[in-house]
């Protein structure tokens, strides 16, 4: 089939952006969508052109490497990642916008990829459980009813792709953040530092310049691991708790 | 030996964002529920001037004499004024916020014109800071209006029954009055779920399938509603 | 003959392995390992490159007991480090099931699954730390799925008769790895340990003898980074994208076990990879790579090709007597449930005899058919539902309606940097642990497998062992200016400004496509003496014309991911040749690796223990790699022919 991509190029951080179009013939609708942006670059090299700049790694929708903004949609019109989306859900003659994620606290890097490291500071700000090696109990001496267990394995499949940030209108980074602490704070070994993980892990947020979040939901919409709504609350709820406390 | 983490909180939590959020959700219910009574209040004046007259009457007298005079009307009025200056500041800091963290680049975040409604966005959720704005607004005047009845459309009256009835009888007071009750509704319409989620009493997966969002339609529609009937009741000819 | 390619030197003499009984060994060896004072630690810095679970797991733990950890990998976030991908779950001998497991068994079944290539005393080690990761895996959260007691679940897993496999529904690579890499950030919040992402190592830094830094490159701004330390740890993954197309992550390389490799680090092994028969075929030219579909897919399912070479009507179409169950006419007790390399090359020699299915005649059907009716569609939707769904997904083909299409694709590789017992390769202060070594597993990995090691090495085996090496450290501080430095320094400018300065007008991918294509052909599935020196001659001109004709746009100094798979592909070409040299030198089969000529009359792999009960340790060499043997003996485990009948 034939399709128009229309794609954010920006040569890096500090360069104006602006929609560049391609026009493309031949696309097979069983490429994936990465690989269709691998035939663009292909050509772009050999015509001596600047290949358009993505983040991919594991192709298999569970890094969350990937990820871009596509027709104004994180991770485009389905519920999965950029990597495992295919073009069979687009039609011959169509035009496809690409955008990176856009949010003061992912800056764009080049092109189509962004700086997602403040992910990675929030978790640093207590989005673990103190655990050092070694001092582990054994395992069975702590059982976790299995509906708590599933819970938490279900806010722990977020897989930090920055989705949520992308489609929020607000930029918020609530669904990521609070899906972490559902995770731990679910666990009974996560009860120890469950105040202190939320009070320094929404500080992080703030001073990483998200906004904040007034439950529009977009957020879950765009998550490509379906995070539920609910996680936020619980996150409220565990700051209230832990601003009472303190 | 281990190297332990240590946490220094450089800030309060009581300024993150998800405090003020949760100062914004109080404050809102507080005059949700303010509004709510209001509303029961206004709609007497379906029962007649007397009715309506004694009703505003009894507001000042109530609990008399353990309260002077006014004085549940001097302990509502603080907590309103308290809640729209917390809501209010609030507000204004966290819209600053959330414009630079979306990247607000001269108002459009993508450049694409496709999917700009979104997903599970709704109009309501869209529009609750110009809607907050308006209801700003709207108040300022209706307190000059009807309590210090400055601005009078219609003519003075020391009856506040007649004060209401002057007013709805001019078709602009009226409109004034839709557009602002149109602007209550749809802030109700998100805002009460949302200040029921930022209290953390979600336990829906999505928005549209909170039971929290169905209460808020109800209260919002009632609201609405309920705010209209008087001056449409008036300028129709059907009450007062 | 195979002398024409390399060049025999010593035996391995030392591999730090203790001895004793089999059970007491890690033991006794911790006890005589030396150890580091608490206070000295945080004068010693220790460079860590990879964040999988190998590398993030043993960042964390040496930053815990106080080192200072300085931690590199190519993606944005530790996270994303390709363990993430891995589905099946994780072995460890917990016993939990009262079937009969033990650590001792899991010895045996790893020894027995290695098809005895691999090193007794490594094997037994990792069956008994195994223990301990689960533990730890616990108590950081890792939610792995649990029983409605509340204790902890199993399955069994790659055809083992016990249930020994813990798993978080079809992610245990990614909750385990999450769990690490909390752990880890733990330690970036405390400052032990220095996070540099998109930062890809590019060279080694030998100083004295000793490992003692790294050549990065910033991929963000571009700039060429040295950095030194103590010790250098290597756990940078699996060469699997050698084949171009293979189930690991894009940008999987063997950039940084190459570069050491050059400096002087044995390569253990090259030849040996897995080859899972269960991937989704390839669906076009344009195909980036592969995915893999579980293994217990084959429990229910059925495999076919057409009778008739070239038939290409639609499955529904073909009437069951024009269909060949290849597996259950020729494997009759075991059917479609042969270990992994059978599947796989039988699937191959259908296809060769054109009978494959699908574009391109690469893939079989994998039929679920007769169990739909047996068990009925909602059992099978049960079962298997989020598996069908993955396949529709890439598909766009509905597995419950016509036949899946399979087809085999590499998957791990068992090779890797040579190290000893403790870990550290055969240079003084350069340790490698996780799938990037080549140790544990010898000549085929378990199921469940891998991610054992990785944690067995990066929480348990290597801050133990590391510290013998550290108890005499701080070493002497190596300046900017050291002459190795700038050396190594100078080695990596001067290649990036070659590659840059060719301006041909070939791209990277195909270069990448066609050494891809040339290893699957001759040295994937079955290899032959024939060729592999085909192969290795078609590498060597390939090598060449991409020296001279390969373009890479752009610039050295920004974002350039052209710039970055150039550097990689270059490496693989190198990789390439000695894997097909190492599995020319191996005149036998064994675990991955079948030759063809080493088969008996019934087409099973064939062992020649009494030539190649060694570990193939290749030096690096300008004109020829040198062989180096390490000799492999079993004193606990009878050494015998792997049968599936
Ligand atoms: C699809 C799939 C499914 C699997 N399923 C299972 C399973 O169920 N059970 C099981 O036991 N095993 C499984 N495996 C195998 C297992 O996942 C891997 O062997 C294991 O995770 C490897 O871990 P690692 O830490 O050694 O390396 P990796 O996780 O690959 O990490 C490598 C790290 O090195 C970094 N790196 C690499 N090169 C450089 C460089 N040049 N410069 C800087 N950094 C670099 C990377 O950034 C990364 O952080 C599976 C593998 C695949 C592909
Ligand atoms: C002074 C004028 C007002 C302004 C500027 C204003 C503005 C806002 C804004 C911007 C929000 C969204 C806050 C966020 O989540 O970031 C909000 C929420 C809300 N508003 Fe108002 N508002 C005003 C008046 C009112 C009034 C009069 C009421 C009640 C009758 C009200 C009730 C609510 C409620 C219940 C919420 C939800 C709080 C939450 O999200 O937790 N607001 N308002
Ligand atoms: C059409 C609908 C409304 C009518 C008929 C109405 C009528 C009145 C009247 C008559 C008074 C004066 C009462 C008195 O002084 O005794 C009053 C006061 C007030 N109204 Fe309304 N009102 C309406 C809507 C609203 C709305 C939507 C709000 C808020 C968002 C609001 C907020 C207030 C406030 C804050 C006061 C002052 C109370 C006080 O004296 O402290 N009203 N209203
Ligand atoms: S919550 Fe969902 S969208 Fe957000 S980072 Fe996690 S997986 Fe991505
Ligand atoms: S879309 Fe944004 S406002 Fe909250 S509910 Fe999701 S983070
Ligand atoms: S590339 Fe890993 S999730 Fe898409």
């Amino acid at each position: 089939m034939k399709i128009t991509v229309r794609i954010w190029r920006q040569k890096n951080a500090n360069a104006k952006g602006s929609l560049v179009p391609y026009e493309m013939d031949n696309i097979s609708e069983h490429m994936s969508f990465l690989e269709m942006l691998d035939v663009l670059n292909e050509r772009l090299t050999l015509e001596g052109e600047d290949p358009v700049s993505f983040d991919s790694d594991c192709r298999e929708g569970i890094c969350g490497m990937c990820g871009v903004v596509i027709n104004g949609q994180p991770h485009g019109p389905e519920t999965t990642t950029t990597c495992q989306l295919h073009m069979r859900t687009f039609k011959d003659g169509d035009v496809i916008d690409i955008e990176p994620w856009k949010a003061d606290a992912f800056p764009v890097i080049k092109d189509l990829v962004v700086d997602r490291g403040a992910f990675d500071r929030i978790i640093q700000a207590g989005g673990y459980i103190s655990a050092p090696t070694g001092s582990a109990p054994e395992a069975n001496n702590l059982p976790v009813p299995k509906h708590d267990a599933d819970h938490a394995f279900e806010a722990a499949t977020c897989i930090g792709c920055g989705a949520c940030v992308a489609a929020c209108p607000n930029g918020s980074a609530m669904l990521f953040t609070a899906a972490k602490i559902t995770h731990l704070g679910l666990l009974p070994q996560g009860q120890p530092e469950r105040d202190s993980r939320v009070l320094g892990m929404v500080e992080q947020m703030d001073a990483e310049g998200f906004g904040g979040c007034t439950n529009i939901g977009e957020c879950t919409a765009a998550c490509p691991k379906g995070i539920p709504l609910d996680v936020i609350s619980r996150l409220n709820r565990d700051l209230m708790g832990a601003i009472a406390r303190s | 030996m281990w190297v332990a983490t240590t946490k220094n909180a450089r800030r309060s939590p009581l300024s993150s964002t998800v405090a003020l959020k949760i100062s914004m959700a109080v404050s809102g219910l507080i005059m949700v529920g303010y509004l709510l009574l209001h509303m029961y209040g206004n709609l007497k004046i379906f029962a007649g001037q007397e009715a309506f007259d004694e009703y505003a009457h009894h507001l000042r007298v109530f609990g008399e004499p353990m309260l002077p005079e006014n004085g549940l009307l001097w302990i509502v009025r603080i907590v309103l004024l308290l809640s729209i200056v917390v809501h209010f500041h609030a507000a204004v800091r966290l819209w600053a916020r959330n414009k630079r963290a979306s990247g607000a680049q001269g108002g459009k975040r993508y450049h694409t014109n496709k999917n700009r409604k979104g997903i599970q966005r709704s109009y309501a959720s869209f529009t609750l800071r110009w809607g907050g704005v308006i209801i700003l607004l709207f108040v300022v005047y209706h307190l000059l209006h009807l309590t210090a009845n400055i601005i009078a459309p219609g003519g003075r009256s020391d009856s506040p029954f007649e004060r209401v009835v002057n007013g709805f009888e001019i078709w602009w007071v009226v409109a004034i009055y839709t557009v602002s009750m149109l602007a209550v509704g749809l802030h109700l319409w998100h805002g009460m779920w949302s200040a029921f989620a930022t209290l953390g009493a979600n336990h829906s997966r999505t928005r549209v399938g909170s039971r929290w969002t169905k209460l808020a339609w109800v209260v919002a529609g009632a609201i609405t509603i309920g705010f209209l009937l008087p001056p449409w009741a008036v300028f129709l000819g059907l009450a007062g | 003959m195979t002398l024409d390619y390399f060049t025999l030197g010593d035996d391995i003499a030392d591999t730090a392995a203790p001895g004793g009984p089999i059970e007491k060994r890690w033991d006794l060896h911790k006890f005589n390992l030396k150890l580091v004072n608490p206070a000295n630690r945080r004068k010693i810095k220790v460079i860590i490159v990879g964040t999988g679970l190998a590398g993030a797991s043993a960042a964390a733990t040496l930053g815990e007991a106080g080192y200072q950890v300085v931690s590199f990998c190519y993606q944005d976030s530790p996270r994303r480090a390709h363990s993430i991908a891995a589905q099946g779950g994780i072995n460890a001998a917990k016993g939990y099931r009262n079937d009969g497991d033990s650590i001792y068994r899991l010895f045996y079944d790893t020894v027995k699954g290695g098809d005895f290539r691999s090193r007794e005393s490594n094997s037994y080690r990792l069956a008994q730390v195994s223990v301990n990761i689960i533990d730890q895996c616990v108590a950081q959260g890792v939610p792995f799925a649990r029983e409605y007691g509340g204790l902890l679940d199993n399955r069994s897993f790659g055809g083992v008769q016990v249930s020994r496999t813990f798993y978080a529904r079809g992610q245990t690579g990614q909750q385990l790895l999450i769990g690490a890499y909390q752990a880890f950030e733990r330690q970036v919040a405390a400052g032990t340990v220095e996070d540099n992402t998109r930062h890809e190592m590019l060279d080694l830094i030998m100083v004295d003898g000793r490992a003692r830094g790294v050549v990065v490159r910033d991929m963000v701004t571009g700039e060429i980074e040295t950095h030194t330390a103590d010790a250098v740890v290597l756990a940078t993954g699996g060469y699997g994208n050698v084949y171009f197309l293979s189930t690991n992550a894009m940008g999987c390389n063997v950039t940084a076990s190459w570069r050491a490799h050059r400096r002087g680090a044995y390569f253990g092994n090259p030849c040996y990879t897995q080859i899972h028969p269960t991937c989704i075929p390839v669906s076009g030219d344009y195909q980036s790579k592969l995915t893999l579909m579980s293994e217990s897919l084959r429990n229910d399912g059925r495999i076919w090709v057409p009778k008739k070479a070239g038939d290409d009507r639609h499955p529904s179409q073909i009437p069951e007597e024009e269909r060949d169950y290849y597996l259950e006419r020729i494997y009759p007790s075991f059917g479609n449930l042969v270990p992994r390399d059978i599947a796989s090359r039988a699937a191959k020699y259908q296809c060769d005899d054109g009978k494959g299915v699908g574009p391109g005649g690469l893939g079989v059907y994998l039929d679920f058919a007769s169990a739909i009716e047996r068990l009925g569609r909602d059992a099978v939707e049960a079962k298997y539902g989020n598996l069908f769904d993955m396949y529709a997904q890439i598909t766009g083909e509905d597995p419950y309606s016509q036949p899946m299409r399979i087809y085999p694709a590499v998957h791990y590789t068992m090779g890797g940097l040579w190290v000893d017992y403790d870990l550290q390769s055969n240079l003084q202060g350069l340790f490698v642990t996780g799938e990037a070594n080549f140790s544990d597993q010898g000549a085929n990995r378990l199921g469940a497998s891998a991610l054992m090691q990785g944690l067995a090495d990066g929480y348990f085996v290597l801050p133990n062992t590391i510290a013998n090496y550290l108890a005499s450290a701080p070493f002497e501080p190596v300046a900017d200016d050291h002459e190795a430095v700038v050396e190594a320094r100078n080695a990596v400018t001067e290649r990036i400004d070659k590659l840059m300065s060719i301006q041909g007008n070939r791209t990277v991918d195909s270069f990448h496509k066609e050494l891809g294509n040339i290893m699957w052909e001759y040295c994937g599935m079955e290899r032959t003496e024939e060729g592999l020196i085909k192969a290795i001659g078609l590498i060597r001109e390939l090598k060449a014309e991409f020296w001279t004709n390969v373009k890479v746009t752009g610039a050295p100094d920004e974002l350039n991911q052209t710039l970055e798979r150039a550097g990689r592909v270059a490496d693989f070409f190198e990789l390439g040749e000695l894997m097909c040299i190492d599995a020319l030198n191996r005149a036998e089969s064994c675990g991955g690796h079948f030759r063809a000529e080493s088969q008996t009359e019934d087409g099973e792999a064939m062992r020649h223990d009494d030539q190649f009960a060694y570990v193939a340790a290749w030096e690096f060499g300008d004109e020829k790699p040198v062989l180096h043997k390490e000799n492999l003996e079993y004193e606990f485990i009878e050494m015998k022919a792997r049968s599936y009948k």
